[in-house]
């Protein structure tokens, strides 16, 4: 693990879908393309991947720091089965 | 806005030098704005003179004793939020949220236009407490936004003079009420929120450091800074204590706004508005809410604990009675529609999704309609859209429709075989006027 966290502005994304194509393992699509991003910390063999699917968004909607998003985590535990 | 009804005058008496069972609704209860004298004769005189005494530290512990939680919906603890904002640098500044945005709520209206002062003084506390560099008002309309400042030219008259206070009438959008909307809006810019971090008390209003309080929060706080933490928890339960201004619609015989004690029993809470003994659902806390039934309610305390078991919180107080042979399902969908309408239309999974979780809970509410696969689509839905907005809005409809989909399952049945138990006409205010964004 690295001490990354991956968090998407959802004002500024709309929703072009080339993170998810670029890190999968971390990026999901809801079923009306717009990214849905694991809140756990990056893996550290993702690490230069996810700097790069940062780079590549062309919204500039995607944002790595050192904070975990606490109310995402929550709600991912909930929520994951039925995505 | 609901009408507010004319509650009985109660003659009360007041232990510990403070008001009694009514609080913010204590005294005439008359449409006339308290005037300042009024107001000083019967709380005392300016509440700046007691914070010259007691200072922002004291201030703090005694808010934190009083164990005051936020009443615009969220139950955040204030004491939390002012030591958040002391945390953030110095410039700071402080916003009253009367916005109301909610359609089935008046008790913030009702607070700013017969009680201004009791909003001015808690609204003096915090901005001493924070040593607030400029101080704003947002009032849902008039004839609120003339009280407010009638009011406060009486108490700039009298020369207890603190910040200037900016008074903004609101924008009226559903979303604007929500704090970083409020912001936007105090900034010039359009009422619609902005994505966090920063959140509001590290860089809100001005660029500063910001505290955002609902002003039923600081009608309370003004008078906690008068009779104190300990009068403060005479009402209410040791978790969560003072009293709660409920705004009762629907099938009441006398609907309007309540001042009640939090852990109160619901049915006395509902009893003073002579509920409709055939009506059963009631949504609990808003259009954000979650629907529970009349029959399960009895001795049921009125407070999160209480409802917690239920999945309902008390949010803002709003409740709507459902009269009986209104369709649950009909009258949901109405909501759905409009709060997906009230999007702020700029994070993708509201934009979006909203409008599509609207349009299925429209087949389920269409007795005529194939309804195969409707709910299972709506849970999944509900599950990606939860927690994806840069506010709360899409996470409000998520909430309301799995309640929708949880205690109308014997309506569902009905629809799915056909049939509909609904056809008396609905009450549940949604207000078709559209204001112009900025
Ligand atoms: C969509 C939305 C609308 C809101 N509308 C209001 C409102 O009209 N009035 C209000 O006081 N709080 C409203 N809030 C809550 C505010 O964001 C904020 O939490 C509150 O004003 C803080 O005050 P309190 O802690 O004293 O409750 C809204 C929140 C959301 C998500
Ligand atoms: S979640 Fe919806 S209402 Fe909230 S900011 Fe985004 S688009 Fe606006």
């Amino acid at each position: 693990m690295s001490d990354q966290f991956l968090h998407v502005d959802p004002i500024l994304c709309v929703g072009h879908g080339l993170c998810a194509e670029m890190l999968p393992e971390m990026i999901a699509l809801d079923d009306w393309g717009f990214p849905i991003i694991s809140p756990d910390p990056i893996p550290r063999h993702l690490s230069k991947q996810s700097g790069r699917a940062r780079a590549a968004c062309p919204a500039l909607a995607l944002r790595l720091d050192r904070t975990p998003d606490r109310r995402a985590q929550a709600l991912h535990a909930k929520n994951a089965p039925h995505r | 806005m609901t009408a507010v009804a004319a509650m009985p005058v109660r003659e009360f008496d007041q232990p510990q030098g403070g008001p009694g069972p009514l609080r913010l609704l204590a005294g005439p209860r008359r449409g006339a704005p308290e005037r300042w004298e009024e107001h000083c004769d019967r709380l005392g005189g300016p509440v700046a003179e007691l914070m010259a005494h007691l200072g922002p530290k004291r201030m703090i512990e005694v808010v934190r004793r009083a164990g005051l939680t936020g009443r615009g919906g969220g139950g955040f603890p204030v004491a939390d939020k002012l030591v958040a904002v002391m945390s953030h640098g110095p410039k700071r500044v402080v916003v009253a949220n009367g916005s109301e945005t909610e359609p089935a709520a008046s008790k913030d209206n009702l607070l700013l236009t017969i009680r201004p002062h009791m909003v001015l003084d808690g609204l003096e506390v915090v901005a001493a407490t924070v040593g607030a560099e400029a101080v704003a008002l947002v009032v849902p309309g008039e004839p609120a936004g003339r009280t407010i400042a009638r009011a406060l030219s009486e108490r700039k008259a009298r020369g207890n003079g603190y910040p200037e206070v900016t008074v903004v009438l609101s924008s009226r959008d559903f979303v604007a009420g929500e704090e970083t909307a409020v912001i936007r809006w105090l900034d010039g810019g359009p009422a619609r929120p902005r994505s966090q971090p920063p959140r509001p008390v590290e860089k809100g209003w001005k660029g500063r450091p910001t505290l955002v309080q609902n002003v039923e929060t600081l009608a309370h706080l003004g008078l906690i800074a008068r009779f104190g933490a300990d009068w403060f928890r005479t009402a209410g339960t040791a978790a969560e204590a003072g009293t709660i201004l409920v705004t009762l619609s629907g099938a009441f015989e006398r609907p309007g706004v309540y001042e009640v004690p939090l852990g109160q029993p619901l049915d006395i809470v509902f009893s003073v508005a002579a509920p409709n003994p055939a009506a059963d659902s009631l949504l609990m806390g808003g259009y954000f809410g979650s629907w529970v039934r009349m029959a399960d309610l009895g001795g049921v305390p009125l407070s999160r604990a209480g409802l917690a078991p239920f999945g309902a919180t008390p949010g803002a107080g709003v409740m709507h009675l459902l009269p009986h042979g209104t369709c649950g399902l009909r009258e949901a969908h109405r909501i759905a529609e409009w709060l997906s309408g009230q999007s702020a239309q700029q994070c993708g999974p509201c934009v979006r999704g909203l409008p599509s979780l609207a349009g299925a809970l429209s087949v389920l509410a269409d007795p005529t309609a194939d309804q195969t696969g409707v709910r299972t689509m709506l849970r999944r839905w509900c599950a990606q859209i939860e927690g994806r907005g840069a506010c709360r809005h899409p996470d409000g409809l998520v909430n309301l429709i799995r309640s929708t989909i949880d205690s109308f399952s014997s309506e569902l049945e009905l629809h799915a075989a056909g049939r509909c138990s609904g056809g008396s006409i609905s009450r549940i205010p949604l207000p078709s006027r559209q204001s112009s964004p900025r």
